[in-house]
């Protein structure tokens, strides 16, 4: 379906066989947009996507933070969401004594995380699972959180072409935070690069053909520079 | 409209300003119904996280929205909504004679009249202990400075991706001596002849409903039911500014 841009308050479809997504709210027999996006329509789903404001935590998602603070029983971190995140002890694989845990997280050190879970309170986060863990070496890379699934692309096309053209390792947190380890610090800013580049062009349809363009046109000037 | 439905309009709207002014004519030599050129544009604050600049005329005003982001001092803070908290202001520059920087009684009314305005379309429930900045600062001043800071605001909130209602549109009506006019510019608002003037924000909701009214002179209630049928009449122009405002500002 063409992707088109709504305001809120106005009607994206009407009729009783449209269901209302994220986004969206049923009023009379209308699907009525209540925030600025692009509207899609998938299933009798309507659903908008949004393009600005804050990150939104769900469950299951893969976040980078900073350990903002240590407590008696966990680390306080700080994940770009209005809402606290807290690492509890007992979310670490392995036996951790409650004098030595600085020695695990010390305070401004980076952590990648997946939430647990959303209450009322806060958001609990674990590193349980491959992959997850402290970051001791490489680059983060901020960008707007809106603009991930840009980023990452359809089953993980676009961050696969980065990953193969610089030699990369990238983990990509939905909070907009993005770790980049390469052998070679020029490696790391060309995935910067790469990524701002992805980003200022996020409503472009056909993207992943034009970086796989844009990597063929930088690889050759790099390659004369090197000569 | 079929071409004689056009004239049949043209001469009722031709006799009844006849009949209440002889041929009164608005400094500017703006229609009675007729708003000042009107641009609007999304996006303009690069650091905010939604901005947007709505001008009447020679009335510029610029707004940006932070957050939902935590509230501090966290006293203030309410664990069962968000909240909404404007700041306007009118640059030492935007007037003729330099206005003393900072917050003063005018600007501090006019901040709270602009939350009221704006708190009915926003659905800020979902956010807690939270708190959404809208600021508002006015570049030049000439007359209907809230109307420009609330219309920017309305922008900018949809821009910052805040679940909203609708979209709200601002304009003041004025009656000149005894003749209503629409957004009303400096020279109008210090209109002394006759019965003077008369000055009414108006806010109204795409679908028509009053979030805000304020009245400055005196009128009758017949007059006032008049003002508003103008207002929701003239409104349908400032929303579809804002509409255009806010989808251009994406290209595919």
């Amino acid at each position: 379906m063409e992707r088109e841009v709504v305001i809120p308050g106005e009607v994206i479809a009407s009729g009783e066989e449209y269901l209302p997504g994220e986004g969206t709210e049923k009023r009379g027999g209308d699907i009525v947009a209540i925030r600025y996006g692009l509207a899609e329509e998938s299933n009798r789903l309507v659903k908008v996507i949004a393009l600005s404001g804050i990150y939104q935590p769900r469950r299951g998602n893969v976040v980078i933070g900073k350990v903002e603070n240590i407590t008696f029983n966990g680390w306080v971190i700080d994940i770009d969401s209005p809402i606290g995140a807290f690492l509890p002890l007992s979310e670490i694989p392995r036996y951790v004594n409650k004098e030595g845990m600085s020695e695990v997280f010390d305070i401004g050190e980076m952590v990648v995380a997946k939430i647990l879970g959303v209450n009322g309170r806060g958001i609990d986060l674990t590193i349980k699972s491959r992959g997850l863990g402290k970051i001791d070496e490489g680059m983060i890379i901020k960008i707007n959180s809106n603009k991930v699934p840009r980023v990452i692309g359809k089953e993980g096309s676009m961050i696969n072409i980065i990953k193969k053209e610089t030699g990369c390792n990238i983990t990509v947190g939905q909070n907009g935070l993005i770790w980049v380890k390469g052998d070679r610090i020029e490696d790391e800013l060309f995935v910067k690069k790469a990524i701002m580049f992805v980003t200022e062009r996020s409503f472009t349809s056909g993207l992943t053909e034009e970086v796989q363009k844009w990597f063929d046109k930088h690889k050759k000037e790099e390659g004369e520079k090197e000569k | 409209m079929t071409k004689e439905k056009i004239k049949e309009f043209k001469s009722k709207s031709e006799i009844s300003t006849q009949t209440k002014k002889d041929s009164f004519e608005r400094p500017d030599g703006r229609k009675p119904e007729e708003i000042r050129p009107m641009h609007a544009k999304v996006g303009v604050v690069p650091n905010a996280d939604g901005s947007a600049m709505f001008s009447f005329g020679d009335t510029v005003a610029i707004a940006a929205v932070y957050g939902p982001r935590k509230m501090h001092p966290q006293h203030s803070q309410d664990p069962e909504k968000g909240t909404l908290r404007c700041n306007y202001s009118m640059l030492s520059f935007s007037v003729a004679e330099r206005a003393r920087p900072g917050p003063n009684r005018r600007s501090t009314e006019i901040s709270k009249i602009t939350e009221w305005a704006l708190e009915p379309i926003l659905m800020i429930k979902r956010y807690p202990n939270m708190v959404v900045d809208v600021h508002i600062n006015i570049l030049q001043a000439n007359a209907s400075t809230r109307c420009a800071g609330i219309n920017a605001a309305a922008l900018a909130l949809a821009h910052a991706g805040i679940p909203m209602k609708e979209l709200v549109s601002s304009v003041s009506i004025g009656k000149i001596d005894k003749l209503l006019v629409v957004d009303l510019n400096k020279e109008e608002e210090d209109w002394e002849e006759g019965e003077g003037s008369t000055d009414i924000p108006i806010t109204l909701t795409n679908s028509g409903k009053i979030t805000h009214l304020q009245l400055d002179g005196k009128i009758n209630s017949e007059e006032l039911k008049e003002v508003l049928k103008l207002a929701k009449k003239v409104n349908k122009e400032i929303y579809e500014v804002q509409k255009k405002a806010l989808k251009e500002s994406i290209k595919f």
